[in-house]
C-alpha cells in the first residue's frame, strides 16, 4: 500500500471538508433563505459539478489558475509560485468539485427548519446571526454531518480533477485513486487490490456513520 | 396609562379577498384585546403584522406612540426591535432546548445571576417547577401552552400577542386552560392582542373585541356589548350568538343551574367550573316564539315580555323582546305573519336549559 498517497488524500479530503463547511454554511443559508426570483441562477451554479464531466471542469481549473490567466499571474506574483500541479492548486478544485455534495445537504437541513421556530427567535429579541447559531445550526446537525462527510468521501475518490489540476506528483497531488490506477498501468494487481480494498472500506465506514447518525441508532442508549 | 394601537394596514394574498383592516384603541396595562372573525378574516395577518412578521403592502402601524411600520415614510422596525412577546398557534417551542433553555432564550441581555432568577421566577408563576430540564415534546399540551407563555413574557414585552392560544390542545384541557389563561393574563398585567374564532374565548379572555370578517374590521366594543348589540347584520352573523348578559348562579342542583338575570330566573345546564358570575349566552336560533298564554312544552324556560325590535335577515326575522332583559330570537317571515307579531306584541319565549350557555365573568 502506497501509505505516502493514502496520507496526502486523506489530508486534501479533511481540509476540503473544513473549507466547504466554511464557505458552504452562508452559500447554503443565502439559497435556502433567499427570497431572490433569480436565485436558481446560483443553485444551477453550485449544482454543476454534479453532471459536468471531472476532465470538463479540471480543464476549465486548470485554465483560470494558469500563468496566462490574471487569477493565475496573481497567485504566482504573490506567493512566488504557480497554482496548478501544487497540493493547494488540488485544494482548490476539490472544494469546487465536492461543492454541491456540501451545499445541497446543508440547505436541505435548513429548509427543513420550521419557519415558524424562527420567526419565535426573531420576536424574542434574536438577531439573524444569532438565531442562525443558537437554533438554525444546532437543528441542522444531521444536515451538516451529511454534507461535509460527503465533501470528505467524494474527495477521496476523486480522478479526473486531480489529473487534470494536480498531476501525478508523489507526496504533492499523486492521491490515492490515481496510485491505483499507476498500479493497474505497470500490472501490479495486488498493490492496487490493497489499496482499492482500503478506500472501499473507509468509504463504507463514512457513509455507515452517516446514515447512523440520521437514523439515531445511538438513541437506544441512556441519554445524559 | 393607556398605550395607544394603531393599526391601518393593507395586505393582499393571490386568490382571498384583500385585508383592509383598521383598528385604534387605547390598551391599558392589562387590556386583552381580541380578534375575533372566521378562519380566512385576516385576523392572524393582523397580528403578524403587528408582529413585524408580515409586511403589509401600505398602512401604519404605531403603539405607544412609537412607529413600528409606516409605509409612506418608508419605516419598519424588525420584530427584534418591537420589544413584543409573541405565541404561534402551535407554541413553536425550540425542540433542541430544555424547558429553561427555552425560556433563556430571549434573556440574552440579562447578567447570567439575572437571568437564572428570571427563569426560576417563570417557573414558579406558570407552575413548571420541576420541569426546566425537561425537553418540551415530554410536556403535555397544556404545560407546553404553559413553556411558550413563559418564554414570551420572560424579557418583559410591553405588548403580548396570542395567536389562537388555545386551539392546539383538545376540548377538555381547552376549558381548563381557558380558565387558567385569564388568571394568569390579569395577573401579567401586560396589554395583549388575541387572536381566537371561538366566542367563548372572546368572552372569557377579552376586555375589548374587534370583529373582522373578509379582511375588514367591522365593529370594535366590549365583548357583551358586540354580541348583544352587533353594529349590522355581518357582524351578527359573524359572532353567532345574540343575547349576551350579565347573571349569578344561585343555585347548581341535580346537573341543572338556576341563574338570576335581573328579576328573572333561568334553567341551565350545570357545569362544574362555573363561578357565581356569569354571562349568559343564548343564541337567537334556539329561541321559539309563541302568542302569550299557549300550553307547557318540555322546554325549561318561558318567559313573557313585549316585541321590541323587528328586523328583517332575508327569509327570516329577528325580534328583540323585553322580557326583564333583551332576548334576540330568529323566525322565519311566514311564522312572523302567523303570529301577527308586531312591535309592541305580547309574546312568549321558550327555550330549552341546553341553550343556555353559562360562561365564568372575570
Amino acid at each position: 500500500m502506497n501509505w505516502t498517497a493514502i496520507w496526502l488524500t486523506i489530508k486534501l479530503a479533511s481540509l476540503t471538508s473544513v473549507v466547504l463547511l466554511v464557505i458552504g454554511l452562508p452559500i447554503a443559508y443565502w439559497v435556502s433563505f433567499s427570497k431572490w426570483r433569480w436565485k436558481f441562477i446560483v443553485e444551477s451554479v453550485v449544482a454543476l459539478p454534479l453532471v459536468l464531466p471531472p476532465t470538463v471542469l479540471g480543464f476549465y481549473i486548470l485554465v483560470a489558475i494558469g500563468p496566462h490567466s490574471p487569477v493565475g499571474r496573481f497567485y504566482s506574483d504573490i506567493v512566488g509560485h504557480p497554482l496548478p500541479f501544487t497540493f493547494e492548486g488540488l485544494l482548490l478544485a476539490s472544494i469546487l468539485y465536492s461543492l454541491p455534495f456540501a451545499v445541497q445537504p446543508f440547505a436541505a437541513a435548513f429548509e427543513q427548519v420550521d419557519r415558524k421556530l424562527i420567526e419565535a427567535s426573531w420576536t424574542l429579541g434574536a438577531s439573524r446571526l444569532r438565531t442562525f447559531f443558537k437554533l438554525v445550526l444546532p437543528l441542522s446537525k444531521a444536515g451538516l454531518i451529511t454534507g461535509a462527510v460527503l465533501s470528505f468521501a467524494h474527495t477521496l475518490g476523486e480522478f479526473g480533477v486531480v489529473l487534470m489540476v494536480g498531476g501525478n506528483i508523489e507526496g504533492v497531488t499523486r492521491t490515492v485513486s490515481i496510485d491505483i490506477y499507476d498500479e493497474v498501468q505497470v500490472l501490479n494487481y495486488a498493490g492496487a487490490a490493497k489499496t482499492a480494498a482500503f478506500l472501499l472500506v473507509v468509504s463504507y465506514t463514512v457513509l455507515l456513520v452517516v446514515y447512523a447518525m440520521n437514523r439515531k441508532v445511538w438513541a437506544v442508549w441512556p441519554q445524559k | 396609562m393607556a398605550a395607544e394601537m394603531i393599526v391601518e394596514v393593507t395586505k393582499t394574498f393571490p386568490g382571498r379577498p384583500p385585508i383592509r383592516a383598521g383598528i385604534r384603541y387605547p390598551l391599558e396595562a392589562s387590556t386583552v384585546l381580541i380578534l375575533f372573525g372566521p378562519s380566512g378574516s385576516g385576523k392572524t395577518t393582523v397580528l403578524r403584522s403587528v408582529a413585524g412578521l408580515e409586511w403589509p403592502e401600505h398602512g401604519t402601524i404605531q403603539f405607544a406612540s412609537k412607529t413600528w411600520l409606516d409605509t409612506a415614510a418608508g419605516i419598519s422596525i424588525t420584530p427584534q426591535e418591537r420589544h413584543i412577546g409573541y405565541m404561534a398557534q402551535d407554541y413553536a417551542l425550540f425542540p433542541t432546548y430544555t424547558v429553561a433553555g427555552n425560556i433563556a432564550y430571549g434573556l440574552g441581555d440579562l447578567a447570567v445571576s439575572d437571568r437564572k432568577k428570571r427563569v426560576e421566577e417563570m417557573l414558579e408563576l406558570f407552575q413548571l417547577r420541576g420541569f426546566g430540564r425537561a425537553k418540551p415534546q415530554e410536556l403535555s399540551g397544556g404545560q407546553q401552552q404553559r413553556v411558550a407563555l413563559a418564554r414570551a413574557v420572560a424579557p418583559r414585552p410591553q405588548l403580548l400577542l396570542l395567536d389562537e392560544p388555545l386551539s392546539a390542545v383538545d376540548a377538555p384541557t381547552r376549558l381548563q386552560l381557558r380558565g387558567e389563561l385569564r388568571g394568569l393574563l390579569k395577573q401579567l398585567a401586560l396589554p395583549s392582542i388575541i387572536v381566537t374564532h371561538d366566542w367563548t374565548e372572546a368572552l372569557t379572555l377579552g376586555d375589548v373585541m374587534a370583529v373582522m370578517s373578509e379582511g375588514n374590521v367591522l365593529q370594535i366594543g366590549s365583548p357583551q356589548d358586540v354580541f348583544s348589540r352587533p353594529a349590522n347584520a355581518d357582524v351578527a352573523r359573524v359572532v353567532g350568538v345574540e343575547t349576551v348578559v350579565q347573571g349569578t348562579c344561585v343555585e347548581n342542583h341535580e346537573g341543572l343551574a338556576t341563574v338570576q338575570v335581573g328579576m328573572i330566573s333561568l334553567t341551565a345546564i350545570a357545569s362544574p367550573e362555573i363561578d357565581s358570575d356569569v354571562f349568559v349566552c343564548i343564541r337567537a336560533e334556539d329561541v321559539t316564539l309563541e302568542l302569550a298564554g299557549s300550553v307547557e312544552t318540555s322546554a325549561r324556560n318561558h318567559l313573557t315580555g313585549t316585541v321590541q325590535t323587528i328586523a328583517s335577515l332575508g327569509a327570516l326575522a329577528q325580534i328583540t323582546i323585553d322580557c326583564g332583559f333583551p332576548l334576540a330570537a330568529v323566525i322565519t317571515r311566514s311564522a312572523l305573519s302567523e303570529l301577527g307579531l308586531a312591535v309592541g306584541s305580547a309574546v312568549r319565549a321558550r327555550f330549552k336549559a341546553g341553550s343556555v350557555h353559562l360562561l365564568s365573568r372575570r
